[in-house]
C-alpha cells in the first residue's frame, strides 16, 4: 500500500514540478505578465533565475521529504526528530515574515529610530515562549493547540474551539501574507498580482501536501539562512565605509541630506526653526512614527503575549525529540531573530542615507522597498549588473520568505481541521493512520485553496492591521487558555471555553470599531482640506487628555488624547484656489520649461481634485463605516490591552463558576507531566 | 507499558514538590523583569524624551542604546534560564522519570 501511495506521488510530484516549470516559463516568456517593478526589464531574467533556483532547491526538499512523510506524527511533526538548532532555524523562517524582513527596515528607513523601537517586542515575544510555554507543551502535547487543551478538558468541546480559534488567527495572519506577497512580488518584478498569489499558493501547497512538516520545516530552514545571509552581506556592505563604528555610521545618518530633508517633511512646520545638524539627530529619536504611547502598550502586548499563542509556533515544539531541545530551539531562535533585527537597525538607517525616504517611498508607500533597494546600491545603482543581481537575490529570498510563511500557517490551520476537528471530534479518535494523513492532505488542499482565494478577493484592500490583529485574538484567545491550563489547577473546560470565545471575540469586535477601519465621514474630511484648504489656526497651549477611560472609547464629550502645544499655523491654500491661480497665470508664462511646469502642476492639481470629489460621492453613498460607525468608538488600534485582561478574566471566572470533574481529576497528571516529560509523545524510530 | 503510574504520589513526592518551588519561584521571577523591562522601552520613549535624546557617544543617544539593551538583556535571560534548567531542573526531573514507576506503586 505503502509502495503504490509513493509511486502516485511521485507521479503527483512531477506533475507539480511540470507545472511550476511552466509557470516560471510564461512568466518568462511573456513580457506582459511582467512589466514594471523595481527590478530593469534588461535584469529581469537575473531574478526568474534566482527564483527558479529557489524553487528548484525547495522542490527538491519536498521532493526528499514526502518520501519521509508516512504516518501522522510525520505528516504534523516530522517525526519529532528535528534538532534544537534546525527548529531554531525554521522558528526563524516561520516567524520572519516578509512584514518584518521589508517592514521593519523599511519603518527605520522613514521614521528612523521608532521603527527600531518596534522591532524590539518581536524578539521579547520568545521570552514568553521560552519561559513558560515551549517545554511544558512539548511534554504533553501531540500536534495542535487543541490537544493541550484537550488534556484535562473535555477534548471535544475544546477541540472544536481551539480549531476555530487556529482557522480564525492562522486566516488573519494568512490573509495578510497573502495579499502583502502579491503586491511585493509585483512591485518587486512586476509580475501580475493574481499570478503571484497563485504562484505562492501552488509552490507552499505542494510543500504542505506532500513534505508535511518535515518539507515546510527544511523550506523554512533554508529561507531563514537566505535571509540572514542577504542581511549579513548588506550589513557589511553597508557598514564597511565607517570602519564598522556604530557612532561613525550614525553621524553619517544624521549629516545625510536626504535624512535631513524626510525629517523635515515629518515634523512640517516644527522644523522651520531647526538647523540640518538637529534635524538629523531628531531622526534618531522617538516620536517620528509612533505617537500614541498606549497604543504602543496594547501592541507590546499583544506581540509579547500573542506570539505564545500562534498556532503555527506553538506546531513546532512538537517537532523536536524532547522538552529540552524544544528549549535549545527557542534559545538558537532567539539569536537569529535578534541578531537579524539588530541588522534591520543598520539596513534602514543605511537604506535612509544611501536610497533615500523619497525614492523608497516613490516605489511603495510602505517602505517595503527599502531593503531591496539599499541592495541594488550597495551593488553598484540601478545600472549595474551587480546592483541588479543583489537585488534579485533579495527578491527572491522576499518570495522564498512570503511561501514559507505561508506554509507554516496553511499546516497550522490544516492540522486544527483535519486532527481537531474531522478526526478528534467527528471520528472520536477513531482512525487509522493512513486515513488521518489523507485527512491532512485533504485539509491542506483546502485551506491553501481558501488562502488563494481569499488573497485574489482581498486584493487591494488595507490588510496591514490584520497582522496585529492576528497576534492580539491569539493573545487574547489562545495564551490565556493554554497558560492557564498549564499553571492553574482550577482551570477547566468551561473556563477555557468562555475565554477563548470571549478574548477572542473582543479583539475582533474592537478592532472593528478601530480606527484601523475606513470611516467615509473622516476620509471625506480630509478630502475636504485637499480641496480647500486649511484655515490659520492659532497657537494653542498643551492640553491635558480626559482620563484614562476617555483615551480608550469615544464615551467622553471630548475624548481625545493629551496634546502637546503647537505653534501658530499658517492658512493653507487648497488645491481648487491652487489651481485656479496657476491658470490665471498660465497664458502669462512666456519660457517654454515653466509652462510646461505649470502645465504638470496643473495636470497634478486636476488629478487630485478629482480623486477628492470620487471621495466625497462616495461619502454620500456610503456614510459610515462597516460597522455603521461615523467615527471609531474604539480609540486604539490595538485592542491588546483591553482584551487580552478580558480573557484571562473569563478563563478564571468560567473556571470558579462552573465545575468540571475530569479537569480537576486531570490536574496532577498533566502537572507532573508538563514538569517531566514523563510519557510524552516519543520521536519516530529512525 | 507496565505498571500504570501514580500521578498523585509524584506530585506529592518531595523531590517534584522541591522542582515545582525552584522552577516556580525561578520563572515568575525572569517573567516579571522582562516584562518590566521591555514595557519601560515604550513608557520612556513617550514620557522621557529629554532623557532618550540625551547624546552620550557621538549622535548615539540614550534611547538608542537603550533599545539595544533591550536585546542584550533578552538574550541574558535566555542565556540565564538555560542554564539553570540545563544544571538544576533537567537532573531533578529526570530523576522523577526514572522513578516515575516506583513511586507510589
Amino acid at each position: 500500500m505503502r509502495i503504490r501511495l509513493g509511486a502516485k506521488m511521485k507521479q503527483n510530484m512531477m506533475r507539480i514540478k511540470f507545472a511550476c516549470g511552466m509557470l516560471l516559463f510564461t512568466l518568462l516568456s511573456n513580457p506582459a505578465f511582467a512589466a514594471g517593478g523595481a527590478v530593469e526589464e534588461k535584469f529581469k531574467w537575473m531574478t526568474f533565475a534566482v527564483f527558479g533556483v529557489i524553487i528548484a532547491i525547495t522542490m527538491y526538499i519536498t521532493f526528499w521529504a514526502a518520501k519521509h512523510t508516512h504516518t501522522t506524527s510525520e505528516f504534523y511533526a516530522a517525526g519529532r526528530t528535528v534538532t534544537g538548532l534546525q527548529n531554531g532555524w525554521a522558528i526563524a523562517g516561520d516567524y520572519l515574515s516578509a512584514a518584518s524582513f521589508l517592514g521593519i527596515a523599511g519603518l527605520i528607513s522613514l521614521y528612523g529610530y521608532d521603527g527600531f523601537m518596534y522591532s524590539v517586542g518581536w524578539l521579547v515575544a520568545y521570552i514568553t515562549v521560552l519561559l513558560v510555554i515551549a517545554e511544558p507543551c512539548r511534554n504533553i502535547g501531540k500536534y495542535t493547540l487543541g490537544d493541550i487543551l484537550a488534556f484535562r478538558n473535555d477534548p471535544k468541546k475544546t477541540k472544536v474551539v481551539a480549531a476555530l480559534s487556529t482557522i480564525t488567527v492562522s486566516t488573519f495572519y494568512l490573509t495578510a501574507q497573502m495579499v502583502g506577497g502579491g503586491v511585493l512580488i509585483k512591485t518587486l518584478i512586476g509580475i501580475d498580482y493574481e499570478v503571484s498569489v497563485i504562484g505562492v499558493g501552488i509552490l507552499m501547497l505542494s510543500y504542505v501536501v506532500f513534505g508535511g512538516m518535515k518539507a515546510t520545516t527544511w523550506v523554512q530552514i533554508v529561507k531563514a539562512m537566505l535571509l540572514v545571509i542577504a542581511s549579513i552581506l548588506l550589513v557589511i556592505f553597508t557598514w564597511a565605509p565607517y570602519g564598522f563604528s556604530l557612532p561613525g555610521f550614525l553621524q553619517a545618518v544624521v549629516g545625510d541630506t536626504k535624512v535631513q530633508a524626510q525629517v523635515a517633511k515629518l515634523l512640517g512646520d516644527a522644523a522651520s526653526t531647526m538647523s540640518p545638524q538637529e534635524l538629523g539627530q531628531r531622526f534618531l529619536e522617538p516620536g517620528l512614527f509612533l505617537k500614541s504611547p498606549i497604543d504602543q502598550i496594547s501592541l507590546g502586548m499583544a506581540l509579547v503575549f500573542g506570539t505564545a499563542g500562534m498556532p503555527h509556533i506553538l506546531m513546532r515544539f512538537f517537532t523536536v525529540r524532547t522538552a529540552k531541545e524544544a528549549r535549545k530551539s527557542v534559545i538558537w531562535a532567539m539569536a537569529i531573530i535578534g541578531g537579524f533585527y539588530v541588522l534591520t537597525l543598520f539596513l534602514g538607517m543605511g537604506a535612509a542615507m544611501n536610497v533615500g525616504a523619497a525614492k523608497i517611498t516613490a516605489i511603495d508607500k510602505g517602505g517595503n522597498m527599502a531593503g531591496p533597494l539599499l541592495a541594488q546600491y550597495v551593488g553598484g545603482g540601478a545600472d549595474s549588473m551587480l546592483g541588479n543581481l543583489f537585488l534579485a537575490f533579495v527578491a527572491a529570498v522576499a518570495f522564498a520568505t512570503i511561501v514559507a510563511v505561508v506554509a507554516g500557517l496553511v499546516l497550522a490551520a490544516a492540522s486544527a481541521m483535519a486532527h481537531d476537528i474531522y478526526v478528534g471530534v467527528i471520528r472520536g479518535d477513531q482512525a487509522t493512520q493512513k486515513e488521518q494523513v489523507v485527512a491532512a492532505r485533504i485539509a491542506s488542499l483546502i485551506v491553501g485553496a481558501l488562502a488563494i482565494f481569499v488573497g485574489i478577493a482581498a486584493k487591494g484592500q488595507n490588510v496591514a492591521h490584520l497582522v496585529a490583529l492576528a497576534f492580539a485574538v491569539a493573545a487574547s484567545s489562545n495564551l490565556p487558555a493554554v497558560f492557564l491550563t498549564l499553571y492553574w489547577k482550577r482551570t477547566n473546560t468551561y473556563g477555557v471555553i468562555l475565554g477563548m470565545l470571549v478574548g477572542g471575540i473582543a479583539a475582533i469586535g474592537l478592532v472593528l470599531v478601530s480606527p484601523n477601519m475606513t470611516y467615509p465621514q473622516q476620509v471625506a474630511k480630509d478630502a475636504k482640506k485637499v480641496l480647500e484648504g486649511e484655515p490659520a489656526q492659532a497657537a494653542k497651549p498643551a492640553q491635558a487628555g480626559e482620563g484614562f477611560v476617555c483615551e480608550l472609547f469615544a464615551i467622553c464629550k471630548k475624548s481625545e488624547p493629551a496634546k502637546h502645544a503647537t505653534a501658530d499655523k499658517p492658512a493653507k491654500p487648497g488645491a481648487l484656489e491652487k489651481l485656479a491661480k496657476l491658470k490665471d497665470k498660465l497664458p502669462t508664462l512666456n519660457d517654454a520649461a515653466e509652462k510646461a511646469k505649470a502645465e504638470g502642476d496643473i495636470a497634478k492639481l486636476e488629478t487630485d481634485i478629482k480623486k477628492a470629489q470620487d471621495v466625497f460621492a462616495k461619502a454620500e453613498i456610503e456614510k459610515v463605516s462597516m460597522m455603521g460607525l461615523e467615527k471609531p468608538f474604539f480609540l486604539l488600534k490595538n485592542p491588546g490591552l483591553i482584551s487580552i485582561p478580558l480573557g484571562f478574566l473569563c478563563v478564571v471566572l468560567g473556571s470558579l463558576l462552573f465545575r468540571d470533574k475530569r479537569s480537576e481529576a486531570m490536574w496532577e497528571e498533566l502537572y507532573v507531566r508538563q514538569n517531566t516529560g514523563i510519557q510524552s509523545e516519543p520521536a519516530a524510530a529512525h | 507499558m507496565t505498571s500504570p503510574i501514580n500521578w498523585a504520589a509524584i506530585d506529592a513526592d518531595p523531590r517534584f514538590q522541591a522542582l515545582h518551588r525552584k522552577k516556580a519561584g525561578f520563572l515568575w521571577g525572569l517573567m516579571i523583569f522582562s516584562v518590566i523591562y521591555y514595557f519601560l522601552l515604550p513608557i520612556g520613549a513617550a514620557y522621557y524624551q529629554d532623557l532618550f535624546k540625551t547624546q552620550v557617544w557621538g549622535p548615539v543617544n540614550i534611547g538608542i542604546l537603550f533599545a539595544l539593551s533591550e536585546f542584550i538583556v533578552a538574550w541574558l535571560i535566555a542565556y540565564v534560564y538555560a542554564r539553570k534548567a540545563n544544571a538544576e531542573f533537567d537532573a531533578m526531573a529526570q530523576a522523577l522519570v526514572n522513578d516515575a514507576h516506583q513511586i507510589g506503586g
